[in-house]
């Protein structure tokens, strides 16, 4: 077999497993634009007259209002998450903290502590407080959450700054303030935009939190989507599209992002 | 990267001069504090909360019947024959996905790493299923995959002429194995794919040029080199993995051997109101989280401290 038809097989072959393996995604969309009769037939259609019902129910059912919820949570946490991060990756990264490690190992280790081991005190204390099924709650938790991810990352964009550029901007008497923000931030203005970008994916897709510090006022996507599984009858359609439409913002963002977010999925590890 | 590679890379930064003052040392600690207490309040401050909830007995439905009671929790943990089946549930599932998510990884991201048309697109679809709500893609499995009547899994057997498998009844601990794999495999390809670009393509042709077949240029050259991105994949996608909660609740909410101590937790405080014996599940999960951690910062530190991998 010459080089090149082996090359060709090589393609035909990749181009089957990404599509075996994307599939699942293809037929979310795919279903819903079904009727509801369509999609739960037993012997799928691949063609069939595209309707806009399943969106029209996910709808119906009050989506807008949980979409809304992840929207301000996502958004709120992202905010906090990179204004705090920014001070501390610059500590850790242009100016150095004396122990860098043990600096970094906090943030780390906060990363892995599983959100089991923190969610009970935190649902007594806003049980407490009153404060259960506050969206600003949920924020501040989730900002909690993706801090130290935002963190490592920053500083992994940080260390590209020349440090030549920092000591000029010193020499020439600027404050740190300056420093940071005139002179700094304009260079890892990408690398903040990934980190915000990470963040917002993470608190988008969140569940577990939401599901048990919220109940209807302050309610997110993820549990909503998960009532469907008390559903009754036939809801594939209404469901698919309401995945849809759920996925859709992220996977976009991550579409755009795709260069970035090995880097933000390693933590800053590898680029 | 190899070892060597790590020094040198190592001794050049130590070179640059970064060197801190002692004026500058207060200013980065200003600068970090309110992140580091941010932290403390919100995780570290109910962790040791969830330590004391576990040395006390209180459930909600009991409220007047509040108190120390030391270990008792753990013992019942135990006694109750819950916790040992729920730490091999987790383990099982975190150990599969993880090791089938890393195959499947390098296997994309060898045939991803060769040029080919359309390669850009292959790959932005191949990273969906990992951006995609983890909610959204359990229940997309459970009821158009894994379906027994409308599942496109059965549909695929019906029309090989195969049994009809009823998975969600009968493979509970395989649909949360595979969705979390079909979730992971994108993060994996991501990181050795990373590591296949970063690898020195004249060593490559070298070998090729001296008559090593594809078979052993890839186990004697690119295996080596991709040694540490495995292991990133691998300690990351454990440690997310081992607290994972979304597709159990969905697929099988715990049931054939499916209990992880995520959703154990879950259960006896959220619907069984108990606080105590939740919270002694919930310090279960940090430790055995603190035992692949360990490995994990080991591995990411021989990384960090050269300062990232290209």
């Amino acid at each position: 077999m010459s080089t090149k038809t082996k090359g060709t097989l090589l393609t035909v072959f990749t181009w089957f497993l990404v599509l075996v393996f994307f599939f699942p995604v293809f037929w979310m969309f795919l279903n819903g634009f079904k009727k509801e009769s369509v999609a739960s037939s037993v012997d799928p259609s691949f063609f069939f007259e595209p309707v806009t019902e399943g969106f029209r129910s996910a709808f119906d059912r009050g989506m807008q209002g949980y979409l809304m919820n992840s929207l301000t949570a996502a958004t709120t946490a992202t905010v906090i998450a990179v204004l705090l991060a920014i001070p501390a990756a610059y500590a850790l990264s242009i100016r150095r903290v004396k122990n860098v490690e043990g600096a970094l190992t906090f943030f780390i280790s906060t990363r892995f502590m599983p959100l089991a081991a923190i969610v009970l005190p935190l649902f007594m204390i806003l049980k407490e407080l009153d404060l259960l099924d506050n969206i600003y709650m949920l924020s501040l938790v989730y900002a909690a959450m993706n801090l130290p991810v935002t963190v490592w990352m920053m500083r992994s964009f940080f260390l590209e700054v020349p440090f030549e550029i920092v000591e000029a901007a010193r020499v020439d008497g600027a404050g740190l303030y300056r420093e940071i923000v005139r002179i700094v931030l304009p260079l890892v203005l990408p690398g903040i935009a990934a980190a915000a970008l990470i963040s917002f994916i993470f608190a988008w897709n969140e569940y577990f939190l939401s599901l048990n510090l919220t109940s209807s006022a302050a309610r997110t996507t993820p549990p909503f989507l998960g009532s469907f599984v008390d559903g009754r009858g036939q809801f594939l359609a209404v469901l698919s599209a309401a995945a849809t439409i759920a996925a859709l913002p992220v996977i976009i963002a991550g579409w755009v992002a795709q260069k970035q977010l090995v880097r933000g999925l390693s933590m800053g590890a590898i680029k | 990267m190899s070892m060597t590679d790590v020094d040198t890379v190592q001794a050049d930064t130590a070179t640059e001069p970064r060197r801190a003052k002692k004026s500058d040392l207060s200013t980065a600690r200003r600068l970090a504090a309110p992140a580091v207490i941010f932290l403390i309040l919100l995780t570290q401050v109910p962790f040791l909360v969830t330590i004391g909830f576990s040395l006390v007995r209180w459930n909600l439905l009991y409220p007047n019947d509040r108190g120390f009671s030391g270990f008792d929790n753990y013992s019942s943990a135990l006694s109750s024959g819950d916790l040992g089946p729920s730490i091999v549930a987790t383990v099982v599932i975190t150990a599969s996905s993880v090791v089938l998510s890393v195959i499947f990884g390098m296997i994309f991201a060898l045939l991803l790493d060769r040029a080919f048309p359309g390669r850009a697109i292959a790959r932005t679809l191949m990273i969906t299923p990992f951006l995609i709500m983890p909610a959204a893609a359990a229940l997309i499995w459970k009821y158009s995959m894994f379906d027994t009547n409308i599942g496109m899994l059965n549909w695929l057997s019906r029309s090989l002429g195969l049994p009809i498998v009823s998975w969600g009844t009968n493979h509970p601990l395989a649909t949360v194995i595979i969705v979390l794999t079909w979730q992971f495999t994108p993060f994996m390809m991501l990181i050795l794919l990373a590591g296949l670009q970063g690898q020195d393509k004249g060593i490559l042709e070298a070998a090729q040029v001296d008559g090593a077949g594809t078979w052993r240029t890839f186990t004697w050259i690119t295996l080596p080199h991709m040694r540490m991105y495995i292991e990133i994949g691998v300690l990351l996608g454990s440690v997310i993995i081992i607290q994972v909660f979304d597709p159990i609740a969905i697929l099988t909410k715990g049931t054939g051997g499916t209990k992880t101590l995520a959703y154990l937790l879950y259960e006896r405080a959220f619907i069984g109101l108990d606080i105590g014996q939740a919270a002694a599940y919930g310090v279960v999960t940090v430790v055995l989280t603190l035992i692949v951690a360990t490995i994990a910062l080991r591995t990411l530190f021989k990384v960090f401290m050269a300062g990232g991998s290209r």
